[in-house]
């Protein structure tokens, strides 16, 4: 190997909005599918891309693969679709490309991706543009009859208007309102009513009611409303639809992190790539440094330490050898281990916690959006009203069959909830994008809901109040020099200690003959000069002891005959853990902390972080059983974690976030996602929510003020076409425009 | 009068037309990645332009 230098970018996201990530590389040679022509095609699910940058990365970085066609990525799902010719190209070189970019990459399920095409948003959008177009064009025949109306157009061409309108408006009301015919068809057999009944009432009353007019050749017609009606509330279903397709992708992705393959051990030593699924008990399966245990199994073969953070919370890595048992989903670290395996796929720990996930999600389904509350309300009052008018005029006001349906009918017109439906939409939609700017990422509408209304806190410990990598703990009694120099040794490796040298040292350059000796560490040339980074004994320390605190890791650097450098890492707590949880506690709410680690470190990091209550060694169990002592008590929680073992309480919560760097099934689990190094996108992510509430409710009231005054009107008989379109399109512009607020948010609230 | 009754087949001639091509972005996928389309304005693409090799 030629000791050239070569520049390497830094990995991950170059707008900063996730962290690079350390990416365990998956061999997704089962999920390859090969055309007939002889193309191979790959879809994978990237983790950590949100910006143009990351599409100009992957897609450049993979083109300069060999024999790579094509590579698209779609920024809104995070899918990534490979393809290539020959057989030149080991597919698990696209993974490990992706890795070294600072992505995490998992193969999706060619099952699974075929279901990933957004059907029902494009449906949407079709319906939404056919109602566009027909409200633009019977409206502009509208605006004619309404300045005709006192004696300029005949009789005659009004009623060709009329019919030219009808001809418009009720295919295209056939074809756009069938998204809130089926759901009101659906509830109604369900033996409930929603929102959509109302809807489709309306639409399909004031339809009838036009062509009744149109046959005797009366004055009024409302095709134009009801189209137009259609329109903005379609508007509204499209932004509700994109807020929740954000969430199905995240489900979609524990699914791609369940398809993942592992490295099995045949009889005669040779290896495979097989699919997860496909391991069966008994099984042997090598675990490279960087590979995750796929099934609950026992070791075998091989000494190594096994991050087993991500399971039970324990931040310090544990030592592993011959007849230890080890979860689905631990880490290895530092040296090959062979592991029997002892369990399926689904009878795993991680099955078992994706089944009180389930379980866990289940009851957040029971959640009734704010939407539906009012709805719930608003429904029976408009009919009974609608009702009241026809009775009143038929029987009281003795005014004839025609002119009670008509009254009638503009009731319901006018108080079709065209600005409710918009009201809630609008406002998620533009407090999402105000939090992805901030890098929060939320998965769901009624996420926002839910956070508003918690009253305390739970936060895990490792990698929530602490970073939850190791990261270099004395950077500072390190000469530049030196980092600089062990930085192009770690740049080539893998190992958790190295990534962290390259996190603390930056984007730079490699050094020449690099090997890695599994177990010992890294060594290379520089200058000329023989350097080694890793174990003490390996590198050759003049008899230092051993640190044997547990909660740090240390290792070792020497170039040539140079003294040996010191190096010691540890999980250090957020820069401002204590200032957020301050402020959480000085908003009235309640902050605790359940961490799944031993009760010496819990307690200093919860001393360090100011929280009072807390408490440690809490199966994920446990930390649910404390949540639901909590919600009996009326306390409803937000969980803040990022451990498989925190999932299920994640899932449980009234609201959850979770850190970028959390576990895949805890990342789905989750509500919120915030990226960076801080714990202050938990507060941002809280006032937000609380005002995009405020924003709803005064959405909602000011939809109850205006029908308060439009009701009256189209009781009495006063509403004509022309009020109900200006009063449609009114309350709709103001809804909107209010949501828009929020884009910057007000100086006052957020000080 | 009888203007109208070329006028308002054109104006429905002409939005039809615009709701075709609407039906055709759709279905060739242009909604499916809105985040992405906004992105990819600003990628420099040069080596896309030269001679692909079928």
């Amino acid at each position: 190997m030629s000791t050239a230098e070569t520049t390497l970018p830094a990995p991950g996201c170059p707008s900063n909005l996730e962290p690079a990530i350390n990416a365990d590389i998956v061999d997704p040679s089962p999920f390859v599918r090969r055309q007939p022509d002889g193309a191979a095609r790959l879809e994978l699910s990237v983790h950590g891309a949100h910006c143009g940058g990351c599409i100009a990365k992957i897609e450049g970085g993979l083109k300069t693969l060999p024999g790579v066609e094509a590579a698209r990525l779609n920024l809104s799902t995070g899918k990534l679709s490979v393809s290539w010719r020959g057989a030149a190209l080991a597919p698990i070189a696209i993974t490990q490309k992706i890795s070294d970019l600072g992505y995490r990459a998992a193969p999706f399920d060619p099952e699974a991706a075929a279901k990933q095409e957004d059907l029902e948003g494009r449906f949407l959008l079709r319906c939404m543009a056919v109602a566009g177009f027909a409200m633009a064009n019977i409206m502009l025949l509208s605006v004619a009859i309404w300045a005709g109306h006192d004696g300029e157009m005949g009789p005659a061409t009004r009623a060709m208007m009329h019919w030219v309108s009808a001809v418009i408006a009720l295919p295209a009301a056939a074809f756009a309102g069938r998204p809130f015919f089926r759901s009101a068809f659906n509830a109604l057999k369900a033996g409930h009513a929603n929102m959509d009944v109302p809807i489709s009432l309306a639409v399909i009353l004031a339809l009838s009611l036009s062509v009744y007019e149109t046959l005797n050749d009366g004055p009024d017609a409302y095709f134009d409303a009801a189209v137009m009606l259609l329109f903005f509330l379609l508007i509204g279903r499209y932004l509700d639809h994109r807020l929740r397709a954000k969430s199905r992708a995240a489900a979609q992705e524990l699914l791609a992190l369940q398809a993942t393959t592992a490295s099995r051990l045949s009889n005669d030593g040779s290896l495979e790539a097989v699919s997860v699924r496909d391991i069966a008990p008994g099984e042997s399966i090598l675990l490279s440094p960087g590979d995750r245990a796929p099934v609950d199994g026992v070791v075998v073969d091989g000494v190594s330490d096994v991050d087993v953070s991500l399971v039970t919370g324990e931040s310090a890595p544990a030592r592993m050898k011959d007849g230890d048992k080890l979860f689905a989903g631990v880490l290895n670290m530092s040296s090959r281990l062979v592991m029997r395996a002892e369990a399926l796929a689904e009878d795993s720990l991680i099955a078992d916690l994706t089944r009180l996930i389930e379980a866990g999600e289940q009851g957040k389904s029971k959640y009734i959006r704010l939407a539906d509350r009012a709805a719930a309300l608003y429904v029976p009052l408009v009919h009974s009203l609608a009702l009241a008018t026809f009775l009143g005029w038929f029987f009281i006001g003795d005014a004839g069959l025609r002119i009670a349906v008509m009254n009638a009918v503009a009731v319901l017109i006018i108080t079709c909830p065209c600005a409710l439906g918009l009201a809630a939409p609008a406002v998620q939609v533009v407090a999402t994008g105000r939090l992805f700017k901030e890098g929060v990422l939320v998965k769901s509408g009624d996420a926002l809901e839910r956070l508003a209304e918690v009253d305390a806190f739970v936060f895990d410990k490792t990698g929530t109040l602490t970073h939850g990598g190791l990261r270099l703990a004395n950077k500072d009694d390190i000469a530049e020099q030196d980092l600089q120099h062990v930085a192009m040794l770690a740049r080539a490796s893998r190992h958790p200690l190295s990534r962290a040298i390259v996190q603390a040292a930056g984007a730079g350059s490699l050094a020449g003959g690099i090997h890695e000796t599994p177990g010992c560490g890294v060594e290379g040339v520089i200058d000329g000069e023989r350097a080694r980074f890793g174990r003490g004994d390996w590198v050759g320390d003049d008899g230092a002891p051993p640190q044997t605190d547990l909660a740090s890791s240390e290792a070792w650097f020497r170039i040539g005959a140079n003294r040996p450098v010191h190096f010691v890492f540890e999980d250090a707590i957020r820069a401002d853990a204590r200032e957020t949880i301050e402020a959480l506690g000085a908003r009235g709410l309640g902050v605790e902390m359940l961490s799944g680690d031993r009760e010496a470190p819990a307690r200093l990091i919860a001393e360090a972080a100011g929280i009072e209550r807390w408490r440690a060694e809490l199966s994920p169990a446990e930390k649910i059983a404390r949540l639901e002592e909590l919600s009996r008590k009326g306390i409803k929680t937000a969980m803040v974690g990022d451990g498989l073992n925190d999932a299920p309480a994640l899932a449980a919560a009234h609201a959850s976030l979770s850190p970028g760097t959390a576990a895949d099934a805890s990342q789905a689990a989750a509500d919120f996602v915030f990226q960076g190094d801080s714990l202050g996108p938990v507060l941002t992510a809280f006032e937000v929510s609380k005002q995009a509430r405020r924003r709803v409710l005064e959405n909602f009231s000011f939809a109850a003020f205006y029908n308060l005054c439009a009701i009256p009107l189209a009781v009495f008989g006063f509403v004509t076409p022309l009020i109900a379109a200006l009063a449609m399109s009114g309350s709709s512009i103001i809804v909107t425009l209010n949501a828009l607020r929020l884009k910057t948010g007000d100086r006052k609230e957020t000080a | 009068m009888t203007a109208l009754l070329f006028l308002i087949p054109a104006a429905l001639l002409l939005g039809g037309l615009g709701l075709a091509a609407f039906f055709w972005s759709v279905k060739s996928g242009q909604y499916d990645d809105l985040d992405g389309a906004a992105e990819r304005i600003l990628l420099d693409d040069d080596e896309e332009a030269e001679p692909a090799d079928h």
